[in-house]
Parts: structure tokens; C-alpha cells; sequence
């Protein structure tokens, strides 16, 4: 059961941003609902209007260049997942989304508003981050690009401005010799903890240093200082372990149900040094 | 505002109905007389309450009834062809995939959609897709065989 509330259906961002600008503080926009009806159903949010996104047309679209692809803010889990041109372009980021909560949440929960709540529990922010995403926003001043470690503040809060709405995820394609790899551990319903790397391993060794990104364990994605790597020995058990030893460092986890803090900082070494292996790896 | 006209198409039918737009999915079915959509955890988790919306499974405890507007619905009534029972269904029975069955049609509609997308999945595919859907009696690997047997049977059938 929810309290009563009225539903707005715009069909243009101009519109979106008018709306965000009439109620204020009283409306909130509503996407695929996963996380913003399950609030309001429990009780912790309450708005008496939702400004439904989902009929502007622009959203809907997923579209690439050479270097890059473009998410629209109302492309849904399953969209992703199942996009020829994001399989083709990007196909670890299609497997993170086939793997984001349950197939009914993949179906409806869009990519936009899994960043825009901030739920420190998932799974996207921290790839997202280690390609160098930023998310699109448009307010009543214009159009803004924020990165999305920029994005996401805190836990639950984002840069998101009262008048605007993201419209867009821009995401750079890495050049053909980069890896990009991301494994998560998880016991309930979102992932305990999630790490992705990205970089190029060649003849054995990275060209440059890795980058590293850990996820779900912490208020925000934290990325591992790994410039000390550069040059390293990919598959030398001891350079996979010096970078797990600064993954645990660079993470101050929560403690929850999915684990106390001494838990979530092994499960980061372990699962860095996966990830880490799995670069190298592809690599090969 | 507050309350509005939609056109609602569930299991092949048609009709106009008017709700209020907090109306959640499943209280717009059950009231209905549909009332083998269950609802149970409330939140997303258990799959209990799945219908198709549009041909993807959605949990109906957390899916607005407006979303419905003029999109096809199926629930687990709109699956047997009158007395037919559909493969999934006659799979089920086959291999005892429920025990106190409140789990079942959403395991069905789910599986449903499963098999729409990928009519010869394997073993790892029905995992993946069914592990949003909560049994706490079966074990689960009955409903596997149910899933798989179905797929079987489905494309065996004319
Ligand atoms: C049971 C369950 C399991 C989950 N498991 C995982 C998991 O394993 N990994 C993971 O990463 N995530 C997980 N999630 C989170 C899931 O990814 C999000 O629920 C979903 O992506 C949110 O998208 P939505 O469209 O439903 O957002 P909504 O619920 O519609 O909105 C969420 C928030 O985003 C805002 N918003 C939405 N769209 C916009 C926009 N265009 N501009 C500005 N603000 C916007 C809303 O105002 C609201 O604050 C899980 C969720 C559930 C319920
Ligand atoms: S009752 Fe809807 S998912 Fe459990
Ligand atoms: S048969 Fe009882 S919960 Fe599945």
C-alpha cells in the first residue's frame, strides 16, 4: 500500500525541468520506481508528486561513436545488458548489468536511477568511475557534465541540482589493448563488495598502471592509488598482492548484514587480486 | 490527477478501469480476481507477486498499475488454454517443483518469460534467470528440471 500521491507524465526534458522547479522539494522524479516505491512504501520518503520521466522520448536512446557510448537516462538494467552496440563496444559492463539485482529489477530499474540514489550498494558507480563516466545533467541554466565520482557524494547523496535531471551516462570507450574487468561478491540482495580494473598488460607487464575502483563496501566507490604499478609485473603473485595490500587501504568499509569491516577489507584484497588477475589473463 | 482512466489488456482481455495513481500493479490484479499473483516479501526479493508487463517480468508489489496503460499483462490465469494446462504448468506437476506452491506462479511467470527470450536455455541460463525467485520449500532443483523439460516439450510441440 502507498500513500497518496499524483504522478506527472512529462514528455520533454524542458518539461522535466519545469516541473522539478513548480514542486520543489515535494516531488521527486520517478523512473523505474525500484528504489523510490520500495522508500515510499516503507515509509523513509515520502512525495506527494513523481515526475515520470520514462515518456520523453530522447531518454530512451543508447547510442555510440568511435569513442564513446551514450546511455540515456531511462535505458533500464535489461536494456543495457541486451544492447548490440554496448556488447560490441563494451562487453563488461553488459555482463556488470546482467548481473545487477534480480531479472524483474533489471527489467524496470534504470541505469540513471540506480547513480542518482546513491545507494552505496551497487554496482555500476564503480566501473563507471574507472572508465571516467560522467553523467549529463540538464537544469534550468543549461546542460552540465559531472564525472561520476563527482556525482555521487555520499551515501543516498548525489551533485544532483533541486532543478535538474540527469538525461544521459557518457561513458569513454578505452582503446582496443585496454582490459576491463569487474568481480563482486555477494550474499544478499546487492553485491558485499565489487571491484573493477581496467588496464593493459603486455608481454606479462602493465603499460602505465592499472586502474582499480572498488565498490559496495564503502560510503562511495573509493579508486586505488596504484601509480606505483606502473610497469609492474602483472602476473608476479606479489605485484597482485602489494595491490590488494593498497585496496584495503584506500577502503574504510560499513559494517551491515553483508559483513563487519575486518570482513569487507579482506574480501577486498581477495577479490582486487582476482580482478587484477583476470587482466592479466585476458591478456594473454 | 490523483486518479485516472486506463486502458487495461490482462491475459487477453480488455477493459477500461479507473485508479488512483499510488495503485500498485498487484491490488489492481487481485481485485480483479486474479488472485493467484501472491504477494509476499513486498520488496522486490521473493518474485512471488511477478506478472509480464509488456512481455518483461516485473514485480507486481512494486510496479505502479499505471505502468499497465494500454500494455499487455499476463498473470499466471492468462497461461492454460481453458482447461489446458500450459508446459510449464504440466512440468511443474511432473516433476513436484512445489510443495506449498505459494511460490509457484510467480516461478511460472517468470519462467514464462524465461522461455520467450530463450527458448533452449541451459542449466546455467534458468539459474541465472530464476534467482530472483524465492522457494523455501522445493530446494529449487525440481523447478530446474520443470523449466528445462517445458523448454523440451515446447519445442517438441507443432
Ligand atoms: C531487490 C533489489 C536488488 C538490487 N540489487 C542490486 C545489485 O545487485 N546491484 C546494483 O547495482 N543495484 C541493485 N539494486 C538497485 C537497482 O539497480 C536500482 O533499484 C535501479 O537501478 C534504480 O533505477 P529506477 O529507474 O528504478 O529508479 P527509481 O526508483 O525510479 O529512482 C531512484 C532514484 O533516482 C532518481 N532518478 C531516477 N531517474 C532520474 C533521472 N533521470 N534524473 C534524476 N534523478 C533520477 C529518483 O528520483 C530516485 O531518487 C537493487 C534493487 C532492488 C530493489
Ligand atoms: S512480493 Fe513482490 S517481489 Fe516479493
Ligand atoms: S513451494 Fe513453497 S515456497 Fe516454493
Amino acid at each position: 500500500m502507498l500513500r497518496r500521491f499524483d504522478v506527472h507524465r512529462v514528455t520533454s526534458i524542458a518539461e522535466a525541468v519545469d516541473a522539478r522547479q513548480r514542486f520543489g522539494e515535494d516531488a521527486a522524479i520517478y523512473a523505474g520506481g525500484t528504489e523510490l516505491l520500495l522508500a515510499m512504501k516503507m515509509g523513509v520518503a515520502r512525495w506527494p508528486h513523481l515526475i515520470d520521466v520514462k515518456a520523453i522520448p530522447a531518454l530512451g536512446r543508447i547510442t555510440a561513436t568511435n569513442d564513446a557510448l551514450r546511455i540515456g537516462a531511462t535505458a533500464t538494467h535489461w536494456d543495457i545488458e541486451r544492447n548490440a552496440l554496448v556488447g560490441g563496444a563494451l562487453p563488461a559492463l553488459a555482463r556488470l548489468e546482467a548481473n545487477v539485482a534480480n531479472v524483474r529489477v533489471r527489467a524496470a530499474g534504470t541505469l540513471a536511477g540506480n547513480l542518482a540514489f546513491g545507494e552505496p550498494h551497487a554496482d555500476p558507480p564503480s566501473m563507471l568511475i574507472a572508465l571516467g563516466a560522467r553523467v549529463v545533467l540538464e537544469g534550468k541554466s543549461g546542460t552540465r557534465s559531472v564525472a561520476v565520482h563527482e556525482f555521487i557524494t555520499g551515501m543516498y547523496q548525489t551533485a544532483l541540482a533541486g532543478d535538474e535531471i540527469i538525461v544521459a551516462i557518457d561513458i569513454p570507450l578505452p582503446a582496443k589493448d585496454v582490459r576491463v574487468a569487474y568481480v563482486k561478491f555477494q550474499i544478499l540482495e546487492r553485491p558485499s563488495v565489487g571491484v573493477a580494473a581496467l588496464g593493459t598488460v603486455r608481454d606479462g607487464r602493465f603499460v602505465g598502471a592499472p586502474t582499480v575502483v572498488v565498490g559496495a563496501v564503502d560510503e562511495v566507490a573509493r579508486a586505488v592509488p596504484t601509480a606505483q604499478f606502473a610497469g609492474a609485473d602483472a602476473r608476479d603473485a606479489r605485484t597482485l598482492d602489494a595491490i590488494a595490500e593498497a585496496a584495503r587501504a584506500a577502503v574504510e568499509p560499513t559494517a551491515d548484514l553483508a559483513g563487519s569491516v575486518e570482513f569487507k577489507r579482506h574480501l577486498v584484497g581477495v577479490f582486487t587480486q582476482r580482478v587484477c588477475a583476470t587482466l592479466a589473463a585476458q591478456a594473454s | 490527477m490523483g486518479s485516472r482512466e486506463i486502458h487495461l489488456r490482462v491475459n487477453g482481455g480488455e477493459r477500461r478501469v479507473v485508479i488512483e495513481d499510488q495503485t500498485l500493479l498487484i491490488e489492481l490484479v487481485r481485485s480483479l480476481g486474479l488472485v493467484g499473483t501472491k504477494l509476499s516479501c513486498d520488496s522486490q526479493v521473493c518474485g512471488a507477486c511477478t506478472v509480464l508487463l509488456d512481455g518483461r517480468p516485473v514485480s507486481s508489489c512494486t510496479t505502479l498499475a499505471i505502468e499497465a496503460d494500454d500494455k499487455p499483462v499476463v498473470t499466471i490465469e492468462g497461461l492454460a488454454d481453458g482447461a489446458k494446462l500450459h508446459p510449464l504448468q504440466e512440468a511443474f506437476i511432473e516433476r513436484f517443483a512445489f510443495q506449498c506452491g505459494y511460490c509457484t506462479p510467480g516461478m511460472i511467470v517468470s519462467a514464462k518469460a524465461l522461455l520467450d527470450a530463450y527458448p533452449e536455455p541451459d542449466v546455467a541460463t534458468v539459474r541465472h534467470w530464476m534467482d530472483g525467485n524465492i522457494c523455501r520449500c522445493t530446494g529449487y532443483q525440481t523447478i530446474v528440471e520443470a523449466v528445462l523439460d517445458a523448454a523440451e516439450q515446447m519445442r517438441g510441440a507443432p
